[in-house]
């Protein structure tokens, strides 16, 4: 059992450690931005690399794909299907800057040619 | 029974009753989010279930373990497990209320403001306090069951303070590196959870046949074995996609999802097993482990589909999750839990009438559950073909035939609901007339003209 605690200690450190070679720290408003997006729970209805509630779309890559004009739109009054939040200016600026941060993180759908014959990805990093 | 137990349990299956109930109104503010979002929208519901639900699971382990500990190592209830109890269940009923003000703050499936993680904490300390200042009492050499019982109690904790290492500022500094940990805790905690679960069924097991050597036999080890070595590794397939360092997928994949085999192959051994001794005794404890073990083979179908990442292309991200998710959670949990617990209150000695309708709503819930998986698995084939295979980008109409499955998956929601409450119902005509006086229970079985298929109370 003891020896069961020490290979998970030593495997979870190698995770925490190596898991992403080339850090990425958010600035102060992605940081908000981070805060804004848990406190109102976006992601019971939205995915981030197929992660989440499934209501909405994933919004991973939203930022490259759809511009920041289009995801303010819709930040700003929701649709009929996502309610409007009524975040404050501000607000709106953090998130943004938040999901701009998340899109520089890589792509949520994985390209057809990085399926090895194995079944596994191989993935090239940032 | 204690009083403090009798509460706990009464409480446990009330999450059941919430996680069903939300669950229910969820998937119609899925559908018609216009109707909802006003006054019940569908991001206030989804963590109402999903954190009920946790909760139920988890409550639910608990509640076996505190009982169980009485018969295994000859403790009483001492006073951690009424501290235990209390700060569960209060810091449970506060989770609630920050839920019905729209305060959140956590992340998936513990979506409250993270302050509350502290007195969960405390409380299961003192669950392990309880557990292993028992244990100490009184074995040398204990049974596979208690050495499941506290690996799960043990993982809980550290999964759960893992879980929680976001708040230190370091592990923010990457969105790959939170992302990795938030899922790697997720996963690894499932498989906490699952150990008391599987320990308990094994205690249950033992029990039913008399026969303590299914709980020392040399396979039973090396499974859990496997089950401990799953734990730790095959979280790796909840972030197949993430463009994180390659060891984490290559190595997840590889170890897969080797525990579902290891639970069907013991309860294979036990059905055989079974049908020679007393299967008749505990008729509803038995059905219930039984079809648990039904559904871990569906479950082994889908997860271990899932856990190549070729096809965990086309499924991740999907209601294919959902469904391995609640199949998961209902299937085999909710099933053993509802045996634990159905033994724990000598369901099988209820009188024939409530049996009756304790057999409706197991009928019901069998075959609604199996609708209610299939729709989901149907809607999350779909919305895979059509974003993957077609590369569809308009979401509303990508998800349009996937929201019409969806309805069949709400409906069947409606019967599993009324299923499982008629069930719990009879839990609760149970608890009420636990361990009373014989004449309590004869008047209650008098009160339905039954007089024939009385039990005694041990
Ligand atoms: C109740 C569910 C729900 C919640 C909560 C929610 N959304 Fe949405 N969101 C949707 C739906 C559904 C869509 C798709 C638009 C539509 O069909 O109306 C959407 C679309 C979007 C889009 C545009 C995506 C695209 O690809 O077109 C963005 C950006 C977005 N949401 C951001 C947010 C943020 C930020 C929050 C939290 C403050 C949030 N959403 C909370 C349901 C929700
Ligand atoms: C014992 C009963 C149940 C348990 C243990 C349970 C458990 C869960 C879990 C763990 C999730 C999270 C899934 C994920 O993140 O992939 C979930 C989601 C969900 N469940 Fe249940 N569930 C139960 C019953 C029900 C019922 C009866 C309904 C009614 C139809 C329901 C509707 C939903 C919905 C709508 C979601 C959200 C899916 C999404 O985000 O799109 N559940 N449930």
């Amino acid at each position: 059992m003891l020896l069961t605690f020490l290979f998970f200690g030593c495997y979870s450190g190698i995770v925490y450690l190596f898991c992403d070679n080339k850090p990425d720290a958010p600035d102060a408003a992605a940081q908000r931005g981070w805060k804004v997006w848990q406190e109102k729970n976006c992601q019971s209805c939205h995915q981030f690399y197929g992660l989440g509630g499934y209501m909405g779309p994933d919004l991973t890559n939203v930022a490259s794909q759809k511009g920041t004009s289009y995801m303010r739109g819709i930040i700003e009054h929701g649709t009929g299907k996502m309610p409007d939040f009524h975040l404050s200016n501000n607000e709106v600026n953090d998130v943004i800057a938040f999901l701009s941060w998340v899109d520089k993180s890589g792509k949520s759908q994985v390209a057809d040619s990085s399926v090895h014959w194995t079944g596994t990805y191989i993935i090239s990093h940032k | 029974m204690t009083k403090t137990l009798k509460f706990f349990t009464a409480f446990t299956l009330t999450m059941l009753l919430l996680t069903l109930f939300f669950g229910m109104i969820a998937a119609f503010a899925f559908l018609y989010p216009e109707l909802y979002n006003r006054y019940l929208p569908f991001y206030q519901l989804r963590p109402m279930h999903v954190s009920a639900a946790l909760f139920w699971i988890i409550s639910g382990a608990a509640t076996g373990l505190l009982f169980f500990k009485k018969n295994v190592f000859g403790t009483k209830e001492n006073t951690s497990d009424k501290v235990f109890v209390w700060i569960w269940v209060t810091t449970i009923l506060a989770i609630f209320g920050f839920y019905s003000f729209k305060k959140f703050g956590g992340r998936e499936y513990w979506e409250f403001p993270p302050f509350l993680c502290l007195p969960i904490f405390i409380a299961w300390i003192f669950l392990m306090n309880s557990f292993f200042s028992g244990w100490k009492k009184s074995f040398k050499n204990p049974p596979l069951y208690v050495w499941m019982w506290a690996t799960g109690l043990i993982f809980f904790l550290l999964t759960f303070t893992e879980q929680n290492l976001y708040q230190i500022p370091w592990f923010r500094q990457s969105f790959l590196r939170e992302m990795t940990i938030q899922w790697k805790s997720n996963g690894a905690m499932v498989g906490a959870w699952n150990q008391m679960i599987y320990g308990t069924s094994l205690y249950i097991m033992s029990r039913l046949l008399g026969d303590g050597s299914i709980a020392r036999s040399k396979k039973a080890y090396i499974f859990y074995f496997i089950g401990v070595v799953n734990l730790m590794i095959n979280w790796g397939h909840h972030i197949y996609n993430l463009p994180a360092t390659s060891f984490v997928r290559h190595l997840a994949y590889a170890i897969s999802m080797t525990e579902w085999i290891v639970f069907i192959a013991i309860c294979i051994d036990f059905k055989s097993k079974i049908s020679q001794a007393r299967k008749y005794r505990y008729l509803y404890t038995h059905r219930f482990i039984m079809h648990a073990e039904f559904w871990a083979y569906l479950n082994l179908g889908l997860a271990l589909m899932m856990s190549i990442p070729a096809i965990n292309r086309y499924t991740h991200g999907t209601h294919i999750t959902v469904a391995h998710a609640m199949g998961a959670t209902i299937g085999i949990n909710t099933m053993i839990l509802l045996g634990s617990l159905g033994y724990i209150l000598k369901i099988d000695r209820l009188p024939a009438f409530n049996k009756k309708i304790l057999n409706i709503g197991f009928i019901t819930v069998a075959i609604s559950l199996l609708v209610f998986w299939g729709a989901l698995v149907v809607a999350g084939l779909l919305k895979g073909y059509r974003e993957v295979w077609l590369g569809m980008t308009n979401f509303q109409q990508m998800m349009k035939p996937v929201l019409t499955t969806l309805h069949v998956f709400a409906f069947a929601g409606i019967f599993l609901f009324v299923g499982m409450f008629t069930i719990i119902w009879n839990y609760f005509v149970a608890i009420k007339y636990w361990k009373l006086e014989k004449p309590f229970i004869k008047e209650l079985a008098a009160k339905h003209q039954e007089k024939s298929t009385m039990m005694e109370v041990e």
